[in-house]
């Protein structure tokens, strides 16, 4: 197979992750795995028709013989991933999140999990960085649906020295591993190197100490933001934790960081029904530690738009979170029984972010629970 | 290294059919209950492959150029279980808890607690993507060792079969050998009322695969025919499928053909008529 084409560069200049993109960068996550395959003959590479969208085309280059191009039949790749990894090999399987955790999720448990086998499947294009995509290509669920496996490790990487440091330490698990990625170039890196980042760890990445900010992957850049606007406007001094091992989850690590802050909010770019805000309250519940934590995240299939518009939308970039997290701090003079009864951002907030987009028209049919209803009247 | 079994006469092979048969009903009454159909029906299939074909060491169960089977229709490991016990892989008494409290033997085969078996399986349409991961690995290592599935027919209802037929067909994964136990019976009746999958042959034609239908019950067509896809693999051929047209609980006269066979338990004077039947039907070769 010869490469046969350069990456489409999307012009849409208010969505950050196309900003500057005039083509493939330099140092991807197929940098990262044919710089591990030069030394290791064992691993192996396949990807569902996404060479380009999920970085690994460096791969083909450098290494045709061990790339496996499956076409568009994710299930199928998974599945003789799991008979390479049967056979002394260490795939690394990648597709968008959705494809790959969703569609694919009875490939991983049965031939990933069950079978305690190293496959690394990472899913790329996580949470709703997807945008104007719509639902099938947003990942909300994933996390929900992966933390329940049994020997199943979850990790997500905020960028690409997160990505090399967390693979750098995975890799040898015996077991399998599902990689929760975003599009490769959201923005500017949160790391400086990839010693930074050390699985099963909660990396924290500003100190602070009166609110614990919790998030995962693309979310770090903007919560540290956050975190220092916060800081910066005096009052609340927030700390950030990367929760970058979602499984086997940190818990005596988050209790004991939840111990020392008045409370903890957990941003996720997922729904918070079973993401990571559902595990750090498992988590302080078995450590017996009462911070009060509030989750913040995706409550529905979410609207369509440019990524960076739909993070605003929900409250997940770095201005949405330090509203968030002022509010959360808000909510503690509150008695318990009444602190959680509304969401820390509300249909009020989507309507506001929609009108100074100019969509104030779009506000009646996308802030409704019937969603587009009124429009397909 | 492999044990050689390729100086098995006819008639030793065919007894190894009648002991598998009776193991089955064994497996059946410990757990109250049994696969009978879709167990009985590859009874041929897995001797030929076992004790004629497969190069294998139960010394060894992980020798690294071994050939590879996976039971992708995994719910027939009754069937398999007494094979891999009779070959050495694990001790004959252990037949006896089958499917018992804690037991290595549960109704699909777990390739972590039984030696001998290449990959768990149990949800349908799996087996050939893994066969395929298997051969591409013997690929990439150069080696001969050659991967074998068994699929069901109702099985290949299973859009994931598919995409594996497919990806193989255009890739010429040589060393890689489908078997489609065509019993002709899935849970809720006929696979020809269920979803009718023929023509079955010509399906895997049009994915690039050389296609044979074979009598699933001959071990001597069986066994010409692995020899024949063993040729094509080291010709770099295209992956073959055998179609083996088989009959669901082939040797109980009395369920034979039956679809409310597929799974169901023989009890009390049927047991006695079961065996009697067994023993009566030679396993034509």
């Amino acid at each position: 197979m010869k490469l046969v084409r350069q990456p489409t560069v999307l012009q849409d200049e208010a969505s950050f992750d196309h900003e500057g993109r005039a083509g493939v960068p330099a140092r991807t996550l197929g940098t990262i795995l044919s710089n591990r395959a030069d030394t290791d003959s064992r691993l192996v590479v396949a990807t569902a028709d996404l060479a380009w969208s999920t970085f690994v085309a460096e791969f083909l280059e450098r290494h045709p013989r061990r790339f496996f191009q499956a076409g568009i039949s994710e299930r199928n790749m998974l599945g003789f991933a799991a008979g390479l990894a049967a056979s002394g090999y260490i795939p690394y399987v990648t597709t968008f999140s959705a494809f790959a955790s969703l569609q694919s999720l009875d490939v991983i448990r049965n031939d990933h999990a069950y079978t305690n086998l190293p496959v690394r499947t990472i899913g790329t294009h996580c949470g709703i960085s997807m945008g104007y995509f719509a639902s099938s290509h947003h990942a909300i669920e994933d996390i929900g649906a992966l933390r329940s496996i049994p020997n199943l490790t979850v990790v997500a990487a905020a960028d690409l020295n997160a990505m090399e440091g967390l693979l750098r330490d995975v890799h040898d698990l015996p077991g399998p591993v599902y990689i929760r990625f975003g599009r490769g170039a959201d923005g500017p890196p949160v790391y400086q190197a990839p010693n930074e980042v050390r699985f099963g760890e909660v990396t924290q990445v500003h100190e602070g100490r009166d609110i614990l900010l919790l998030t995962t992957g693309i979310g770090v850049h903007a919560a540290r933001d956050a975190a220092r606007a916060l800081g910066e406007e005096g009052g609340l001094s927030v700390t950030v934790g990367d929760l970058h091992t979602i499984r086997p989850f940190p818990i005596e690590r988050i209790a004991a960081l939840a111990a020392r802050h008045r409370a903890v909010v957990v941003a996720e770019d997922h729904v918070i029904d079973g993401g990571i805000g559902t595990s750090v309250q498992q988590a302080l519940l078995e450590c017996g530690v009462d911070t009060p934590v509030f989750k913040h995240g995706l409550r529905d299939f979410a609207i369509v738009g440019p990524p960076s518009h739909m993070y605003r939308y929900y409250g997940l970039d770095a201005l949405g979170m330090a509203i968030v997290v002022r509010r959360a701090a808000e909510r503690l003079e509150q008695p318990a029984s009444t602190r959680y009864r509304e969401a820390l951002w509300g249909s009020a907030d989507m309507a506001r972010i929609l009108a100074e987009q100019g969509r104030a028209d779009l506000e009646r049919q996308t802030s409704s629970s019937g969603r587009f209803a009124d429009a397909v009247r | 290294m492999a044990v050689e079994r390729s100086n098995q006469t006819p008639a030793e092979l065919a007894a190894h059919c009648v002991a598998v048969r009776e193991a089955i009903m064994q497996s059946a009454a410990i757990c109250g209950s049994g696969h009978y159909g879709p167990s009985f029906s590859c009874v041929e299939i897995l001797v030929s492959l076992y004790y004629q074909f497969m190069r294998l060491n139960p010394n060894e169960p992980s020798w690294a150029d071994r050939d590879r089977f996976i039971l992708s229709k995994g719910h027939a490991c009754s069937t398999l279980y007494p094979i891999l016990a009779d070959l050495g892989f694990f001790p004959k008494e252990e037949l006896r808890t089958f499917t018992r409290l804690g037991s290595r033997l549960g109704d699909h085969p777990d390739m972590r607690k039984v030696p001998g078996v290449d990959f768990s399986a149990g949800a349908l349409g799996h087996g050939l993507s893994i066969a395929l991961g298997m051969a591409l690995a013997a690929r990439l290592d150069e080696s001969n060792r050659r991967c074998v599935a068994l699929l069901g027919d109702g099985e290949l209802n299973e859009g994931q079969i598919w995409e594996a037929a497919a990806y193989a067909g255009a890739n010429k994964i040589s060393n890689l050998l489908a078997i489609v136990d065509a019993n002709k019976v899935c849970v809720d009746g006929a696979t020809e009322a269920v979803l009718d999958m023929e023509p079955i042959d010509a399906k895997w034609r049009a994915f690039g695969w050389h296609a044979e239908r074979v009598d699933g019950h001959s071990l001597s067509q069986l066994l010409d025919h692995y020899a024949e896809f063993e040729r094509r693999r080291a010709e770099g051929g295209p992956p073959t499928v055998l179609i083996g047209d088989t009959i669901s609980g082939k040797g109980v006269d009395f369920i034979e053909g039956k679809a409310e066979w597929h799974i169901g338990f023989l009890g009390g004077v049927d047991v006695e008529r079961a065996l009697e039947s067994i023993r009566r039907t030679q396993s034509a070769h």
